[in-house]
């Protein structure tokens, strides 16, 4: 474990309050990194355990170092809950963990420190009957009316069918947020949204076309996706994970088998972390051109919409050709990778690449000198950087509040630690900066693949799997293309997964658009939540 | 602004001019499409998609078809933003419990005579996700199906030969 930072003074000051935190490996089965092989991310996750009691002092400790809040989940494990929590700095990783009994499962809550880790706490009162003492917030938020108010299913007694009734009736009663005034009123938006895009409830209170408030409902695409990964093998989870976000298949598939992997202690071939890498960053510019030619839709600037759409179509036909897959899906497999690239394929991907460079430095001048879209895309959306970082908004809109974190960068894991390149910054924080800081990713993830095909050597595909024992754990931790994703594995013995959680970006990001929205009007919304674009399947889980 | 049309001219019209083989059985399917639709609804048919819980990976997809390369306006379909202005309901993902409702009072806002196309495995089957305590599995559990298009996503080429099948009923 590497001795030298912050974390040296954090945990003598902790001790020192009566802590007493002995520093552990999360995954003692881990490849312990060596000079030239092994996981550099590894060594970068510590386990501190500690008492229920302390669980919210020690996060007035961890905000007085800027630590910044990641995840949260918990686990039932008999007659205890384990509670986990995720802390970061400077790419290191503190998995923070404590034991309650399931008598009287109650923790103070996190969430009056950190804003970030109030839906998370909510999840967890939903999914498991823990109650968050303190909380700002603790009204439902998974729960609809899918299963009753003291029922839990992520509870071992609570079966995956549960006991739905034939029709799930609406969650009529939810209590919103009220203002009263003369001329104040409120516009509900959702589930089922105009145009093509998943569901979610938008709750706006405007005076004219102006924003007072925004207030979003979401949760109303939870599958159960963390019951049904129960008992499922490697291979099964993989594909899971793959259709947590259909455009994230390629993130949360690498996440979910990193963390499988660690805990059962393989290191995947060179070459599949390359692969691997490639198709990450394929999947991040289809993304952000998707995403590009949307912000400028969403202000009726079609020109782009249509420019960005055809390379977005060309780029997915090669992912089809190449690959195999037009999104990508199933590439990642436990162990490796599941498609290989011939010596004619990366050379039709370099000169795709070059194709795309060429047509993307016609279209952005065009798009730069537009002044109806500067008027529409500067200042709008305003996002500060300390409300970024108060709710640890992460990937491109972080990044576009000056919020300089990439897990490529800062907790690098094969094959990113084998390359060099700059994470896009911008300080603005309007729509116009999170549009810009995509175009710099794009340049960025190009760049990238032409050095993950330059290192590309013969070799292997696919590790050997071998069944980790009972109880093997490990967090598995990439920077998808909308930013970091954690996810958390824990293997029963045969193989079987015992706990599955995902943390998409999308449950940090979510609430920074209630914050952007403020005083911005109500016809600007579309093109706000779009610069955001977060997922609903990926929060709502 | 020069700049701007003369990328819009450089382009070009990239729907027509698209001749390989494959986009050759897409204009022939398109063109089968209009034929039908011309007979059934007057040239046009409106689509409300309704996301009932997918991955959001179908909706990729069928964001696609109005790329410029699929262009399905062309062939008069095109996407409309309420049921009461649909002919056609397309429904993805498992229903999740959550959806079920929203799922039901949009199918009764349809006008009739209306059509439901599950897309997508897990609107045809419950794919990855079946049936649970947060799921009801396929959207035929929920509502009256007249068809699906199978594929996890489906392809654009897919989407628009599934519909073809359902104009030809």
């Amino acid at each position: 474990m590497s001795a030298s930072n912050w974390t040296t003074d954090f945990l003598n000051q902790l001790n020192s309050a009566e802590f007493f935190i002995v520093p552990a490996r999360i995954n003692p089965n881990a490849v312990v990194s060596t000079a030239f092989n092994g996981d550099p991310q590894s060594d970068k996750i510590m386990l501190w355990q500690i008492e229920s009691r302390h669980w919210q002092l020690f996060s007035q400790y961890a905000l007085e170092h800027n630590l910044r809040w990641a995840a949260g989940w918990a686990e039932h494990a008999e007659t205890v809950f384990i509670v986990n929590a995720c802390f970061e700095k400077e790419g290191i990783y503190v998995l923070l963990r404590t034991r309650i009994n399931t008598n009287n499962p109650e923790l103070p809550s996190q969430a009056t420190v950190y804003p970030a880790a109030n839906r998370s706490e909510r999840h967890t009162q939903d999914l498991f009957g823990i109650s968050f003492a303190g909380h700002p917030d603790n009204r439902r938020w998974t729960r609809h009316q899918a299963w009753g108010k003291h029922s839990y299913p992520l509870r071992k007694d609570f079966s995956v069918q549960g006991e739905p009734q034939a029709v799930t009736p609406p969650d009529m009663n939810y209590p919103f947020v009220k203002a009263f005034g003369a001329g104040v009123y409120e516009i509900p938006v959702g589930p089922v949204h105009a145009g093509i895009i998943e569901p979610g409830h938008f709750r706006f209170l405007a005076v004219g076309e102006l924003i007072l408030n925004l207030e979003e409902r979401l949760g109303y695409v939870h599958k159960g996706i963390e019951k049904i990964a129960e008992g499922r093998t490697p291979d099964s989870l993989a594909r899971l994970a793959g259709r947590i976000s259909g455009d994230t298949t390629v993130g949360h598939c690498w996440a979910a088998c990193r963390a499988m992997e660690q805990a059962a202690g393989i290191t995947i071939p060179p070459r599949a972390a390359l692969i691997r890498g490639i198709l990450a960053e394929r999947e991040r510019v289809a993304n952000h051109l998707g995403d590009m030619g949307a912000i400028c839709n969403d202000v009726a600037f079609v020109f782009a919409q249509m420019q960005f759409t055809r390379l977005r179509e060309l780029w997915l036909r090669t992912h089809a050709s190449v690959f195999g897959h037009r999104l990508l899906m199933d590439r990642i497999v436990p162990g490796g990778v599941s498609c290989d690239l011939s010596e004619t394929a990366c050379t039709l991907i370099k000169q795709e690449m070059l194709q795309l460079k060429n047509e993307l430095s016609e279209v952005m001048p065009a798009i730069d000198l537009n002044s109806s879209l500067e008027d529409r895309l500067y200042t709008a959306g305003y996002l500060s950087p300390e409300t970024a970082a108060a709710f640890g908004t992460l990937g491109y809109v972080g990044r576009a509040s000056d919020q300089d974190f990439d897990v490529r960068r800062d907790a690098p894991y094969s094959p990113y630690n084998q390359v060099t390149f700059k994470v896009a910054l911008e300080d603005k924080g309007d729509i116009a900066s999170r549009f810009w800081v995509r175009y710099k990713e794009i340049n960025a993830a190009l760049k990238l693949i032409d050095q993950f095909i330059a290192q590309l050597a013969e070799g292997d595909l696919l590790a050997d799997w071998q069944t980790p024992p009972a109880g093997s754990e490990a967090l598995g931790i990439v920077e998808g293309w909308r930013g970091e994703i954690t996810t958390y594995v824990r293997f029963d013995s045969d193989n079987k997964i015992a706990r599955f959680y995902p943390r998409d970006p999308s449950i940090l990001n979510w609430p920074a658009l209630e914050k952007l929205t403020l005083n911005n009007i109500v016809p600007d919304f579309p093109v706000c939540n779009k610069s955001l674009n977060g997922s609903y399947s990926g929060n709502d889980l | 602004m020069l700049r701007l049309f003369k990328k819009i001219l450089t382009t070009g019209i990239v729907t027509e001019k698209y001749k390989a083989p494959k986009d050759d059985e897409l204009e022939k399917l398109g063109i089968e499409i209009k034929r039908h639709i011309d007979k059934q609804f007057s040239g046009s048919i409106a689509i409300r998609q309704v996301d009932a819980g997918s991955c959001n990976g179908c909706e990729l997809e069928i964001h696609a078809l109005n790329n410029p390369y699929y262009d399905i306006e062309r062939f008069g379909v095109h996407f409309v933003a309420s049921p009461r202005h649909a002919d056609v309901l397309l429904v993805t993902g498992p229903v999740s419990r959550h959806m079920q409702t929203a799922l039901l009072r949009t199918y009764e806002a349809t006008p009739n005579p209306k059509w439901v196309v599950a897309v997508g495995d897990c609107a045809a089957c419950g794919g990855e996700f079946g049936v649970s305590y947060a799921s009801c599995g396929a959207v035929s559990n929920v509502i009256p199906v007249d068809m699906t298009i199978e594929g996890c996503p489906p392809t654009p080429l897919a989407l628009l030969k599934g519909l073809l099948g359902l104009i030809n009923k």
